[in-house]
């Protein structure tokens, strides 16, 4: 059985080109509105890619500062400089 | 008694503003900078005609030879509207001063030789004008141009060349212990020195270039491309051991030009491949201003560096060839 892994953001200005990228890169990904967060949900993993948000939001940007906006999460975490990604893959 | 905390999601009836939705094609949430940006210019309703151009509207496509469908087309790929644009500046602005404090601290423009720093009063400072007729040329690109999408990040560099005609000042004050002896005699070569005359004579060109774009071009491609990419990149061996206190005092420069050059790039390559017309028309002023500025530089560049204007090729040819690069025919 698979297990959904999950990411929940804050619905600001900030977030917006990260969730934007993440539905870009994420086919699948399902996308739950809440007042004042997104939950986006996608089966088995779920990536945050650098280059996408940098591209959205025109300048660069360090993966940490995700962690601003970013409400809770689910999946094992694997985290390098160019991508964020929650899976219950091991 | 038990109390049941339940949360309503309320949607707003509309995302972003309509003239916003209808660029975006559908009603979504917007940036900041598509609302601060897309539509602001005003396009039609203007009560008065400008006594001084009768033949032109406040705001007119005509005031260029290049036709864009929208001049909406060429956004600025850094995003900036106020804010953001301020915030940018602001941290560089940091750096800048902690170079300075640091350069200060150590004295490192006191340990520069009486060769190096004649150098740099010759060969930099007079960079103080020449960034301040760049920011009157980004100035009237703003007043003449048309659409916020250009106009705007026009007289944000307008501000970044009037911020670093003072950081070139501040070196100076260095150098002369702040009295501004060095400033007086940068401003003497500027207006008097053989190895300078090319390059104030292209500035003042520009200052009567009557085609917006056009001048958005000698401006960018020329005096940016060719010119700072001299002063601040190929110059290095003029400034002697005190080359890497230069560098430091004019990383600004070389940040502001990185960035810069991301939106100047973008605008020329989007207005040039908007049509043929357009293309053969913005190729035929690159070529012009880029070989106007390699002349320009080379004497200084023989002057500063005794190599025949060598430096001032290697510069021109890197913005000849970043030109090829944004679709231009050269």
């Amino acid at each position: 059985m698979s297990q959904l892994a999950s990411l929940t953001l804050y619905n600001n200005d900030d977030a917006r080109p990260i969730i934007d990228a993440i539905l870009a890169d994420n086919p699948g990904v399902r996308v739950l509105k809440m007042p004042g967060a997104v939950k986006l949900d996608c089966e088995d993993k779920l990536v945050v890619k650098r280059a996408s948000v940098e591209e959205r939001m025109g300048h660069s940007w360090d993966l940490q500062e995700i962690h601003l906006v970013l409400i809770s999460m689910a999946g094992h975490l694997d985290e390098d400089d160019d991508q964020f990604a929650v899976s219950w893959s091991h | 008694m038990t109390v049941q905390i339940k949360t309503l999601d309320f949607e707003p009836k509309r995302q972003t503003f309509g003239h916003i939705a209808r660029r975006l094609g559908a009603d979504k949430p917007a940036t900041r900078y598509q609302e601060a940006t897309l539509d602001i210019q005003a396009t039609a309703n203007f009560h008065y005609k400008p006594l001084w151009e009768p033949e032109f509207w406040q705001y007119d496509t005509r005031k260029t030879a290049v036709v864009m469908e929208d001049w909406y087309k060429p956004l600025d790929p850094r995003q900036y509207y106020y804010a953001t644009y301020n915030i940018a500046r602001a941290n560089m602005n940091q750096a800048v001063e902690r170079n300075f404090a640091f350069v200060e601290e150590r004295d490192l423009i006191g340990r520069m030789s009486a060769d190096a720093r004649a150098n740099v009063e010759r060969g930099l400072l007079p960079l103080r004008h020449l960034h301040w007729g760049s920011n009157m040329n980004m100035a009237e690109m703003t007043q003449r141009g048309y659409g916020a999408a250009v106009t705007a990040p026009c007289i944000f560099s307008a501000g970044d060349h009037l911020g670093m005609a003072q950081i070139i000042s501040r070196i100076g004050l260095e150098l002369d212990g702040q009295t501004g002896a060095s400033l007086d005699k940068a401003k003497d070569a500027w207006m008097n020195d053989a190895a300078w005359q090319g390059v104030r004579k292209l500035v003042e060109d520009t200052f009567v270039e009557r085609d917006w774009f056009q001048l958005y071009v000698a401006q960018t491609l020329g005096v940016n491309g060719v010119i700072l990419q001299f002063a601040y990149r190929n110059c290095d061996a003029a400034w002697k051991e005190g080359a890497i206190t230069i560098a430091m005092l004019t990383e600004f420069m070389s940040d502001w030009r990185a960035e810069e050059a991301r939106w100047s790039d973008h605008v020329v390559k989007t207005v040039a491949a908007e049509s043929a017309e357009n293309k053969a028309l913005v190729s035929q002023w690159a070529k012009h201003w880029i070989d106007r500025a390699i002349a320009a530089v080379g004497p200084l560049s023989d002057a500063l560096l005794g190599d025949g204007g060598a430096a001032a090729k290697a510069a021109g040819d890197s913005a000849a060839a970043k030109a090829r690069a944004l679709g231009l025919a050269l």
